[in-house]
C-alpha cells in the first residue's frame, strides 16, 4: 500500500529504467532489454505494421489507413522540398524514419504506464549526434572544404578592414552556433518530454492525493483532474510538434550540409 | 507511521538513484538498441516502404494524368464528331436544296414546253380553222356572186337590158367588191 503511493506519487518513477532481459555484456557493457528497449521496438513495430500496410497494399484508390500511411510520405516529402529544396530529397528515407521514430515514440509515451523513450536525453542525444553527424560528413563529401563556408557567411562588397572586423565577430558566433545544434536539438526533445510527463504525474498525483486526503482536497481535486486533462491535450500536441520540429531543424541543418553558402 | 515509511523510502530512494535519465547503468542498453532499432526501421522502410509508397503514388498520378489525357481525347473526338455531323447536316441541307431546285426546274421546263406544245397546237388548229372559214367564206362568196349576177341578169332582162353575161359578172364583182 505505502510501495504503491510512493511509486504513484513519485513523478519520477517513470523515467526509471527496468530491465525486462538480462543479456550478456558485449564489451563489458550491459546491453540487456529493459522496459526503455521494449517500448522502442513497439514503436519500431507499429510503425513498420502502419507504413508497411499502407505500402503493400498500394491501391490507385486508396482506403483510409493506405491514404494516412501516404499522407505521412506525402508529408516528410514536402517537409524536405520546402526547406532542403529537391536535393534534400536524397535524405528522405532518414529524415522519414527520423521524424516518425520520434512520432511513434512521443506519442506511445503519452498511454498510460507507457515508457517515453524520447524523455531519455541519451536517446534524444544520439539521435542529434547522428544528424550531425550526417551533416558534417556529407557537407565535407560534398563540399570539400567550402563546407567551411557555413561559418563565414559572404558580406557582399565591403572594405577589407571591415569584413576582418564583422568575421572576427561572425565567425566565432557562427561556430558557437553550429555546436549547439546537436546539444539544442536534443535538449529540445528530452525536456518537452520529460517536463511534460511530469507535468502530467503531478496534476493527476494531486488529484489522487486531493481526494484520499479529504477536506480542501476535494476542492484541489477537481481542478487538478481538470488541469491534468487540459495539460494530456497539450502534450499530444507537443508529442507531435516537437517530432515535427526535430525532423523540420534536421531539413535545415542538412540544408546548410547541401548549400553551404548561406 | 505511515509518514514514517513514506520518509524512509524517499531517503532511501534519493541514495539510490538521483534521477533515472542521468542514471549511466542503462546508456549502453539505451544506446545499444537506438541503433538497432533505429537502424532496423531506416533499413526496412528505406529498402521495401518507401520505394513501395512512392511507387503507389507515382502510378496514381500517372493514371490520373493519362485518364485526364484519355478524357480529353475523347472531348476532341466528340467535338470533331460534333462537327462532322454539322458538315454533315450542311451538305444534306446543300443536296436537298439542290435536288428541289432541280426538280423545281425541270417540272418548270416540262410544263414550259407541254405549254408551247398545247399552244402550236391550238395555233395549228385555229390556222387550219381560219382556212377553213376562209375557204367556206370564198364558197360563199363565189355562191353569192353567182347568185348575185344571176339574179342582176334576171333583173335586167325584165327592164329589157341587152347587157352581155360577162359585163353582168364584171359589174356585179366590182360591186361585192366594193361592199
Amino acid at each position: 500500500m505505502n510501495l504503491f503511493f510512493h511509486g504513484a506519487a513519485d513523478p519520477m518513477k517513470q523515467f526509471e529504467v527496468q530491465k525486462w532481459f538480462e543479456l550478456p555484456p558485449v564489451f563489458g557493457y550491459d546491453i540487456s532489454f529493459t522496459n526503455a528497449s521494449g517500448f522502442m521496438l513497439l514503436g519500431v513495430v507499429l510503425c513498420i505494421a502502419f507504413f508497411g500496410y499502407a505500402a503493400s497494399r498500394g491501391k490507385i484508390v486508396p482506403n483510409r489507413l493506405q491514404s494516412m500511411g501516404e499522407i505521412g510520405y506525402g508529408f516528410v516529402a514536402d517537409m524536405i522540398r520546402g526547406t532542403a529544396g529537391e536535393e534534400g530529397l536524397r535524405f528522405f528515407p532518414f529524415v522519414f524514419t527520423l521524424f516518425f521514430f520520434v512520432l511513434f515514440a512521443n506519442v506511445i509515451g503519452m498511454s498510460p504506464y507507457a515508457f517515453t523513450t524520447t524523455s531519455h536525453l541519451v536517446v534524444t542525444g544520439m539521435l542529434a549526434m547522428l544528424v550531425i553527424s550526417i551533416v558534417i560528413i556529407f557537407g565535407l563529401w560534398k563540399n570539400g572544404l567550402k563546407f567551411f563556408g557555413l561559418f563565414a557567411p559572404s558580406l557582399g562588397d565591403m572594405h577589407i578592414l571591415g569584413k576582418i572586423v564583422i568575421y572576427a565577430i561572425l565567425i566565432p558566433i557562427e561556430i558557437i552556433s553550429f555546436i549547439a545544434r546537436p546539444l539544442t536539438l536534443a535538449l529540445r526533445l528530452f525536456a518537452n518530454m520529460l517536463a511534460g510527463h511530469i507535468l502530467l504525474k503531478l496534476f493527476a498525483g494531486f488529484a489522487v492525493t486531493g481526494i484520499t486526503a479529504g477536506g480542501i482536497g476535494l476542492l484541489v481535486a477537481p481542478l487538478a483532474f481538470g488541469m491534468g486533462v487540459a495539460l494530456n491535450a497539450l502534450e499530444f500536441l507537443v508529442a507531435g510538434l516537437q517530432a515535427y520540429v526535430f525532423a523540420i531543424l534536421t531539413c535545415v541543418y542538412l540544408n546548410d550540409a547541401l548549400h553551404p553558402s548561406h | 507511521m505511515t509518514p514514517i515509511i513514506l520518509a524512509a523510502e524517499a531517503a532511501k530512494g534519493a541514495e539510490k538513484a538521483a534521477f533515472p535519465p542521468f542514471d549511466p547503468w542503462h546508456f549502453p542498453s539505451q544506446i545499444f538498441w537506438l541503433l538497432l532499432l533505429f537502424g532496423s526501421l531506416y533499413f526496412i522502410l528505406s529498402r521495401f516502404i518507401l520505394p513501395s509508397i512512392g511507387n503507389t503514388l507515382e502510378r496514381r498520378e500517372s493514371s490520373i494524368a493519362s485518364d485526364l489525357d484519355e478524357a480529353a481525347r475523347l472531348n476532341d473526338e466528340a467535338l470533331d464528331a460534333q462537327k462532322a455531323v454539322e458538315v454533315s447536316i450542311a451538305k444534306a441541307h446543300g443536296k436537298a436544296r439542290d435536288t428541289a431546285d432541280k426538280a423545281r426546274a425541270k417540272i418548270d421546263k416540262e410544263i414550259a414546253t407541254e405549254t408551247a406544245k398545247v399552244d402550236a397546237e391550238v395555233d395549228k388548229k385555229l390556222a387550219e380553222a381560219e382556212t377553213r372559214i376562209a375557204a367556206l367564206r370564198a364558197d360563199a362568196m363565189k355562191n353569192v356572186e353567182a347568185i348575185a349576177s344571176d339574179a342582176a341578169e334576171s333583173v335586167l332582162g325584165k327592164f329589157g337590158s341587152k347587157a352581155g353575161k360577162a359585163d353582168v359578172k364584171s359589174a356585179v364583182k366590182s360591186a361585192l367588191g366594193e361592199g
